[in-house]
C-alpha cells in the first residue's frame, strides 16, 4: 500500500516540476516586453559603440590634413603579430636638411587582435582605435589599409 | 546480449565486434573541435579516446618570441570564456618577478572583472548545459544575463570576450565611470533571474533523471586526475585558489569554497550555480568602495624579467590556471608553460563515462565545462 | 445542430458530376480532387506550422523569430522550401540508393493515409470508417519503418542508432496512444469519428468524462508527442547527441519531405485528440443551455477543429521548448512502468463509470 501511495505521489510530485518550467517559458512568451533581439541593419542610427570599444586602429588627421605620426615605429614593435608596417621616407626640407617622415603607415586588419599595445605604445597620440565593427569586404587585399591619407603632412609642432 | 547467438548455418557463435563512432571533431555537443573516439556496445559507452591538436595554435612556443606585455593578448586565446582571468595570472607572474606591490584600487577591480567573468562563463555554461540535454531555450535566458555583463566589459575594457584588460604593472586603463552602477544593477537583476534558473532546470523531474548519479568521481580520482575547479569541488575535493593561496583582493573579502560530495553531474550543476550565487556576494562586497588610487604602476616600456623561475596560479571558471615562466634575464620568456584546467578534467572523461550511456556522455562532457582551445592550446 | 455543413457541398459536386458521366468516371475524378485537395493541405500545414513553430519558439526564447522575408517573415517557409528544393541531393556513396530514396516516401505516405480518415468540420470528411480511431494510430505509426529504413540505408552509424531508438520509441508509446483512445472509445461507444463527434454533442467527453478522461488526455498527449518524435521525446533526432539523427544525410527536398512530415505527423496526432476528446468539430456546448450551444453553433465547424488543433499544437510546441530530452532508457521506463499501467488501471476505471452510468 505504501508502495502505491509513493508511486502515485512521485507521479504528482513529477508532474509538479514540470509545470513549474512550462511557468517560467509561459511567462516570457506571454510578455512580448521581455524580448531581447535587437534588429541589426536597421537600427544602425540608433546603435552605438561604447566609447572605449576597439574596432580598428585610425591614423587621426586634422581637417587641415595633418597627422602626428612622427614614424618613430614604436607600435610597430609593439605589435605582438606583425599587423603594422611603418615604411618610412626622407625628404628634403626647405632649409636643406633631410626629414624622416612616414610615406606609408600599413596596417593589416586581417591580422589585427585589437590588443591596444600600439596605442599604448605611441608617443604622439597619433593612432587610436575607431568604433567601427563593420569590417567585412569583399576581397581580402581590402583589409589592408595604408592609414595615412594621400598628401598628408606631419602636424607642426609634434615630434 | 549477440554472444550468444548462433550462425545457423555453421553452428558456431556469431562473432561480435564493438560499434566504433568518431565523436567529433565536428559535432554539435563537443563544443569546439575535439574528436572523441568512442568504443559502444549499443548505446552503452565502452571506451571514450579523446583525440586533440585540430585547434593547436603553439601559444606557449609564440610567448618564447613575444614580450611579457605582448603574452598577455595570446592568453585570451586559450580559455576564451575566462580570458580575465588568464591575463590576471600572467600579469601576477610578472609583477612577482619585478617584485612590484600593486595598489589597492588595481586588485580590487582586477577581482570584480575576475568575478564577473565567472558569472558570464557559468551562464553561458548554464545555457548550453541546457541546450546539451534538449533544453534550447535555456541557452537564450543565458545569454540574455550574460549580455548585461559583456555590456559592462565593453564599456571598461573595449572588448567583448578578449579583452586584454591586465598588463604586468597594474589595468590598461582606468575602469569607466559608469562601471560601479551598471555592476550594481546586474547585480541587482541577476539576483531576480537567478531563481528562474533553478525553476526552469534544477527541479526538472526529466532534469534530475538526466543528472542525478550520472558520471560519478570519487575524490580520491578527483585528485588523481588533478581536477579542479566546480568539476573537483563537486567530488568534495576542496582546491579553490582563491581560498588556499589568495591573491588579488581575495584575502579581503567573504565568500563559501562552494564543495559537494556526491561528485555527480548533478553536483557540478550545483555548485556552479551556487558559486554563481558566491560571486555575486563578492561583487557586492567590493563594489561599493574601489579605493581611490592609480589604475597602474610605473614599469619599464620593455619589461626585463630577472632569470629566475616564477609560478603562479589563479582560479578561473573552470579550474586552476597556472602559469610557469622561466627567465634568462632577456625580454621575453626562454619557457613559458600554461597549467589549463580543461586539459586535467578531460583526462578524467574515459574514467567517468565507462559504461553509461551516450546521451550521458554529452551531459558529462557539458558539466566538465570543457573548452578546447583551453585543453588545446 | 450545425448550420455550416459541407454536406451540401459535397453533395452538389457529387450530384453535378452524375449527370453527364459513368459512376466510375464520377470516382475517380472525385479521387483526383481530394487526393489534390490533400496535397494543398500537406503543404499548406507544413509551411503554416513551420512558420508558427519559429514563431512561437522564438517568443518563448525571447527572440522575434524570422523577420526578413516579407512582414513578419511571413514568407519565410516558403523562401526555405524554395531552397530548399533547389538544392542538391546528395547520397552518400555506401548508402544503399534504393531504399535511401524509398524511406521519405514511406514516411509521407503514411502521413497522407492518415490524413485521408480526419474529420475536418461536418460533412467535410474524405473516409469515415466504422473503424476510424483504430486506422488513423495503425497508419500514423507506419512512418517508423519509414525512419528504420533511412537510418539504415543512410550508412552513417549516428542515423543507425537513430533510427532503432526510433522504432523503440514508437513501438512503445503505439500502446499507449490506443489505450488512452479506447478509453474514451468506451464512453462513446464506437470508433467511428463521426459517431464519436456526434456524442459529444451535449458536451466534450475531456469534460463529461470526469477524472479517467482527463487522465487518458494527458497520457495521450504524452504518447502522442513522443509518437511524432518531438522534443521531449526527440531522441531519434537528439541533435546534441546524434547530429541530426536518421536524418543527417538527407538533403535537399528528401530532407524536406521528412521535415514536413514531422510537422504533419504533429497535426494528425493534434487532430485525433481534438476530434476524440475535444469534440472535434464539435462547438463548445452545455448540457442543454439551448441559448448558449445555439450562439456557440454559429462560429463554423472548421474553426472550432482548427482552433483546437492549434491549441493542441501549441502544447507541444510548450513541451518542446521547455523541457530536457529524456534518456532512452528513461524513454522506455516511463512507458512500461507508468503510462501503460494507468492506463489500464484507468480503462477499468471508466469502463466502471460507463458501467454505472456515473459520466455526464
Amino acid at each position: 500500500m505504501k508502495a502505491i501511495v509513493k508511486y502515485i505521489s512521485s507521479i504528482f510530485s513529477a508532474l509538479k516540476t514540470l509545470f513549474k518550467g512550462m511557468a517560467v517559458t509561459g511567462h516570457y512568451i506571454s510578455h512580448p516586453k521581455e524580448i531581447i533581439t535587437q534588429q541589426y541593419p536597421e537600427n544602425r542610427e540608433t546603435l552605438k559603440m561604447f566609447d572605449m570599444f576597439r574596432g580598428e586602429v585610425v591614423l587621426t588627421h586634422s581637417e587641415s590634413n595633418e597627422h602626428r605620426c612622427t614614424g618613430c615605429s614604436a607600435c610597430e614593435v609593439a605589435c605582438p603579430n606583425g599587423t603594422i608596417e611603418i615604411i618610412n621616407k626622407r625628404i628634403e626640407m626647405p632649409d636643406g636638411k633631410k626629414k624622416k617622415v612616414i610615406d606609408k603607415f600599413v596596417y593589416h586588419l586581417s591580422m589585427c587582435t585589437f590588443c591596444n599595445l600600439c596605442i599604448l605604445s605611441c608617443p604622439t597620440d597619433a593612432i587610436k582605435m575607431s568604433q567601427d565593427f563593420e569590417h567585412a569586404v569583399f576581397d581580402r587585399s581590402q583589409l589592408t589599409k595604408v592609414l595615412n591619407k594621400p598628401a598628408s603632412k606631419l602636424m607642426e609642432g609634434v615630434r | 546480449m549477440a554472444e550468444t547467438a548462433t550462425n545457423t548455418n555453421t553452428g558456431k557463435p556469431l562473432e561480435t565486434q564493438e560499434y566504433f563512432i568518431n565523436m567529433g571533431p565536428q559535432h554539435p555537443s563537443t563544443h569546439g573541435v575535439l574528436r572523441l573516439m568512442l568504443t559502444l556496445e549499443g548505446e552503452t559507452i565502452h571506451n571514450v579516446e579523446p583525440h586533440l591538436g585540430y585547434i593547436h595554435r603553439s601559444i606557449e612556443k609564440m610567448c618564447e618570441k613575444d614580450t611579457y606585455a605582448q603574452i598577455i593578448h595570446l592568453t585570451d586565446r586559450m580559455d576564451y570564456l575566462s580570458s580575465h582571468m588568464n591575463n590576471e595570472a600572467v600579469s601576477l607572474a610578472v609583477e612577482q618577478g619585478l617584485e612590484v606591490e600593486m595598489p589597492e584600487r588595481v586588485k580590487v577591480i582586477r577581482t570584480i572583472i575576475s568575478e564577473l567573468t565567472r558569472l558570464s562563463s557559468h551562464q553561458l555554461w548554464w545555457g548550453v548545459f541546457g541546450m546539451d540535454l534538449g533544453a534550447i531555450t535555456s541557452f537564450l535566458y543565458g545569454f540574455r544575463d550574460r549580455e548585461m555583463i559583456i555590456d559592462i566589459f565593453e564599456e571598461t575594457c573595449g572588448a567583448r570576450l578578449t579583452m586584454n584588460y591586465n598588463v604586468p604593472g597594474g589595468l590598461m586603463f582606468d575602469i569607466h565611470p559608469n562601471f560601479q552602477k551598471r555592476t550594481k544593477a546586474f547585480v541587482e537583476h541577476f539576483r531576480q533571474k537567478l531563481p528562474e534558473y533553478d525553476q526552469l532546470l534544477t527541479g526538472n523531474v526529466i532534469f534530475e533523471m538526466r543528472t542525478k548519479g550520472i558520471g560519478i568521481l570519487s575524490k580520491e580520482d578527483a585528485i588523481s586526475f588533478g581536477v579542479t575547479g566546480p568539476t573537483g569541488r563537486a567530488s568534495g575535493f576542496s582546491n579553490d585558489v582563491r581560498k588556499h593561496n589568495p591573491y588579488s583582493a581575495y584575502p579581503q573579502v567573504e565568500f563559501n569554497e562552494v564543495l559537494r560530495e556526491e561528485g555527480d553531474s548533478y553536483a557540478r550543476y550545483k555548485v556552479r550555480i551556487q558559486e554563481m550565487w558566491e560571486s555575486m556576494s563578492i561583487i557586492e562586497q567590493l563594489i561599493e568602495n574601489i579605493p581611490e588610487g592609480d589604475y597602474k604602476v610605473k614599469t619599464k616600456a620593455v619589461i626585463k624579467l630577472p632569470k629566475g623561475e616564477y609560478y603562479q596560479k589563479v582560479e578561473t571558471a573552470r579550474g586552476e590556471f597556472g602559469v610557469y615562466i622561466i627567465s634568462e634575464g632577456g625580454k621575453s620568456p626562454y619557457r613559458l608553460k600554461f597549467r589549463s584546467p580543461g586539459f586535467s578534467n578531460l583526462s578524467a572523461l574515459n574514467h567517468m563515462a565507462k559504461g553509461v550511456k551516450i546521451a550521458d556522455l554529452v551531459v558529462i562532457m557539458s558539466t566538465l565545462d570543457l573548452v578546447i582551445p583551453d585543453i588545446d592550446r | 445542430m450545425n448550420i455550416y455543413d459541407f454536406k451540401s457541398l459535397t453533395d452538389s459536386i457529387h450530384t453535378s458530376l452524375s449527370v453527364n458521366l459513368s459512376p466510375s468516371a464520377v470516382t475517380i475524378i472525385e479521387f483526383i480532387i481530394i487526393a489534390f485537395a490533400f496535397m494543398m493541405l500537406f503543404t499548406l500545414l507544413g509551411l503554416i506550422l513551420v512558420y508558427a513553430e519559429r514563431k512561437i519558439a522564438a517568443f518563448f526564447q525571447l527572440r522575434l523569430g524570422p523577420m526578413r522575408v516579407g512582414k513578419w517573415g511571413i514568407a519565410q517557409t516558403a523562401a526555405d522550401a524554395i531552397k530548399l528544393i533547389l538544392k542538391e541531393p546528395l547520397v552518400t556513396k555506401n548508402a544503399d540508393k534504393f531504399l535511401f530514396n524509398l524511406a521519405p516516401f514511406i514516411i509521407i505516405l503514411s502521413t497522407f493515409m492518415a490524413l485521408g480518415a480526419m474529420p475536418f468540420a461536418k460533412g467535410l470528411h474524405a473516409l469515415d470508417f466504422d473503424i476510424g480511431i483504430l486506422y488513423l494510430t495503425a497508419v500514423s505509426s507506419l512512418g517508423v519503418i519509414g525512419i528504420l529504413i533511412a537510418g539504415w540505408s543512410s550508412d552513417n552509424k549516428y542515423s543507425l542508432i537513430g533510427a532503432m531508438r526510433s522504432g523503440a520509441q514508437v513501438v512503445s508509446y503505439e500502446l499507449s496512444v490506443g489505450l488512452s483512445l479506447l478509453t474514451v472509445v468506451v464512453l462513446a461507444g464506437s470508433l467511428q469519428f463521426s459517431e464519436i463527434i456526434a456524442s459529444q454533442e451535449a458536451g466534450w467527453w475531456i469534460f463529461r468524462g470526469h477524472i479517467p478522461a482527463l487522465i487518458a488526455f494527458t497520457i495521450f498527449m504524452i504518447a502522442g508527442t513522443a509518437e511524432t518524435n518531438r522534443g521531449p521525446f526527440d531522441l531519434p533526432e537528439a541533435e546534441s547527441e546524434l547530429t541530426a539523427g536518421f536524418h543527417t544525410e538527407y538533403s535537399g527536398l528528401k530532407f524536406a519531405f521528412f521535415f514536413l512530415a514531422e510537422f504533419v505527423n504533429m497535426f494528425i496526432i493534434a487532430g485525433i485528440g481534438a476530434t476524440v476528446f475535444l469534440g472535434g468539430w464539435m462547438p463548445f456546448h452545455i448540457g442543454n443551455w439551448e441559448g448558449f450551444n445555439r450562439i456557440m453553433d454559429f462560429i463554423p465547424s472548421l474553426f472550432w477543429f482548427f482552433g483546437k488543433v492549434a491549441f493542441l499544437i501549441f502544447l507541444m510546441m510548450w513541451f518542446k521548448w521547455t523541457f530536457p530530452r529524456l534518456r532512452i532508457d528513461q524513454l522506455l521506463r516511463l512507458e512500461w512502468k507508468y503510462l501503460l499501467p494507468i492506463n489500464l488501471v484507468n480503462i477499468l476505471f471508466m469502463a466502471f463509470i460507463v458501467l454505472m452510468g456515473w459520466h455526464f
